[in-house]
């Protein structure tokens, strides 16, 4: 479904990734694990084109979407869902209007018809009742819930969720990540999830990549990556302060002499 | 002095470069102009930002250069006895120059302004991406209805601001200079032609262009955070100002000696 290879990225001097490889399969779930800062967002804004990668390919259903024109490149992205990190909600319309964006923009709905795509949208994500709030009344994570509902909204075949769980409650970060099973289980949808948090990665992934010094130096199924030998993804996933990923760093808040 | 050298050339060099992109930026505006849909309503809310809400300030403005002119002439005029041509005068200049410029520099600064940081907050704040990522063009979304917006309302405030400077003259010629308010009138019919009021109001339709221009052209290119937003604002107004008047400059210059007006 996604094929991405060689693909190279830096701004300026700041290499962000040099010859990636990736493949997502159709209807699998990845989940790309990484520092902060590593260009895990950088990653996901080149796939859906909001980037442009310095040198590589990037194929989306066997098609080349790096040279792509932009009237071509957009029938794609009417497939594709992103859910940004900061929630990118537009500040100057209600959640309504936010959620309804796509089919407002692209479709002649009925006005009840958009009412009640938008309704089931938020209770799936657990809102309710704040058709008619401003993203700036919002909570960081209500934001983040109202994002998604809105990826939701345009039934999208891919979805790239970008942090889906951070800054929600242990509760509503569980309901979460059971929605992204089930639509990847009921709608075959592909998806690819990057977070930190590694309940989330373990419970929804079909396949773990860690990115690490811009290459995914491994990847594999939940097992796998759990119980993996190697010293980097070990300290990663245990979340420990010292080992090979901070050697020569000077993490000073977490040396507790 | 070589300091001074490096530091006025970069800034022309920036200039420069800004017009360059922004050239570029009119080209796929008015692309996206005649690509259908055209959604009307979102023209009409940015209509409403840049006529109705602007259409005071330009208004007391307007009015208070009326009077100040009628006032600074009166002195000199009176010495000749020629007090008589004053409405002739302030209606003339009004209409050519100065409500098209002042207007445009108020709605640079009010609207422009305005623009420059909310498309600035959005970009920074990934609307801007978030608006590409569901396959909607930024420039057909963001930038045509503030340009078309702003091309149609600002001749307008132009029309208001002619006549409500006018009205102001009136003000002082029949109170302090003892004009008959028929007189008054009858000297601005005699002496302002259809020409002054049009190309007075071509202007503003290039200026309202300029304004839109600079405003999103600047807002979509915010490098970082809420820093980024203030300087871009500043710029903003800056670039609309110097290529407002360097834009009169030429068109007067072109009404001058090429249409001979
Ligand atoms: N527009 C940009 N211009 C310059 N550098 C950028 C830009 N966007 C990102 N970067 C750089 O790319 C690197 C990766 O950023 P990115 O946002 O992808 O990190 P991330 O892996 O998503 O981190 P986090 O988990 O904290 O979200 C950072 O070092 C950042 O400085
Ligand atoms: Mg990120």
């Amino acid at each position: 479904m996604i094929e991405i290879s060689n693909l190279c990225k830096s701004f300026e001097n700041n290499i962000i990734f040099s010859n990636l490889d990736l493949t997502v399969k159709e209807g699998e779930t990845m989940v790309i694990i990484g520092r902060s800062g590593a260009g895990k967002s950088v990653l996901l804004k080149c796939i859906v084109g909001l980037m442009s990668p310095d040198a590589g390919s990037i194929k989306i259903r066997g098609e080349e979407v790096t040279t792509l024109e932009e009237k071509e490149y957009n029938k794609i992205r009417m497939d594709m869902g992103m859910v940004f990190q900061g929630g990118a909600l537009f500040d100057s319309m209600n959640v309504e209007e936010n959620v309804a964006f796509v089919l407002n923009e692209f479709m002649n709905l009925d006005p009840s018809i958009v009412r009640d795509k938008v309704r089931d949208s938020l209770l799936l994500v657990g809102l309710q009742d704040i058709e008619k709030m401003m993203p700036a009344e919002l909570s960081g994570g209500m934001k983040k819930r109202v994002s998604l509902a809105r990826v939701l909204c345009m039934e999208p075949k891919i979805i790239f969720y970008d942090e889906p769980t951070t800054g929600v409650d242990p509760i509503t970060a569980d309901a979460i990540n059971n929605l992204i099973v089930d639509l990847s289980k009921k709608l075959n949808v592909t998806s690819i999830v990057v977070t930190h948090d590694m309940n989330s990665a373990y419970k929804v992934a079909n396949s773990i990549a860690m990115f690490y010094h811009g290459q995914i130096i491994a990847q594999g199924t939940v097992d796998e990556i759990r119980h993996t030998k190697h010293p980097v993804i070990r300290q990663f996933i245990s979340g420990d302060a010292r080992g090979p990923i901070t050697d020569g760093e000077n993490l000073v808040f977490g040396h507790a002499e | 002095m070589s300091r001074l050298f490096i530091y006025s050339s970069t800034a022309i060099f920036n200039f420069v470069c800004n017009v360059g992109d922004m050239s570029i930026l009119l080209g796929k505006t008015i692309y996206w102009v005649f690509m259908p849909p055209l959604k009307m309503q979102r023209i009409l809310i940015q209509s409403k930002k840049v006529g109705p809400d602007s259409f005071m300030i330009s208004a007391l403005i307007a009015f208070f250069i009326g009077v100040i002119m009628s006032l600074q002439m009166a002195g000199q005029m009176t010495k000749l006895s020629a007090e008589i041509y004053i409405p002739s005068v302030v209606s003339v200049s009004l209409t050519r120059e100065l409500a098209p410029v002042l207007t445009a520099l108020i709605v640079a600064g009010r609207v422009g302004a305005g623009i420059t940081a909310e498309l600035g907050t959005m970009t920074v704040t990934e609307q801007v991406e978030a608006l590409k990522a569901f396959a909607v063009n930024p420039i057909k979304y963001l930038v045509v209805p503030r340009f078309l917006a702003l091309i149609v309302m600002l001749p307008v405030l132009a029309i208001f601001a002619d006549i409500i400077g006018i009205l102001g003259g009136f003000v002082i010629c029949v109170n302090k200079l003892g004009l008959s308010p028929s007189l008054y009138f009858t000297m601005i019919i005699q002496s302002l032609t259809v020409k002054d009021i049009v190309t007075g109001l071509i202007k503003t339709f290039f200026f309202g262009g300029i304004i839109a221009l600079v405003g999103c052209h600047q807002g979509l290119n915010v490098k970082a955070g809420a820093e980024g937003v203030g300087k871009a604002t500043t710029a903003s107004v800056v670039i609309s100002f110097i290529l407002i008047i360097m834009a009169d400059c030429i068109f007067t210059t072109m009404f001058y000696f090429v249409f001979d007006v």
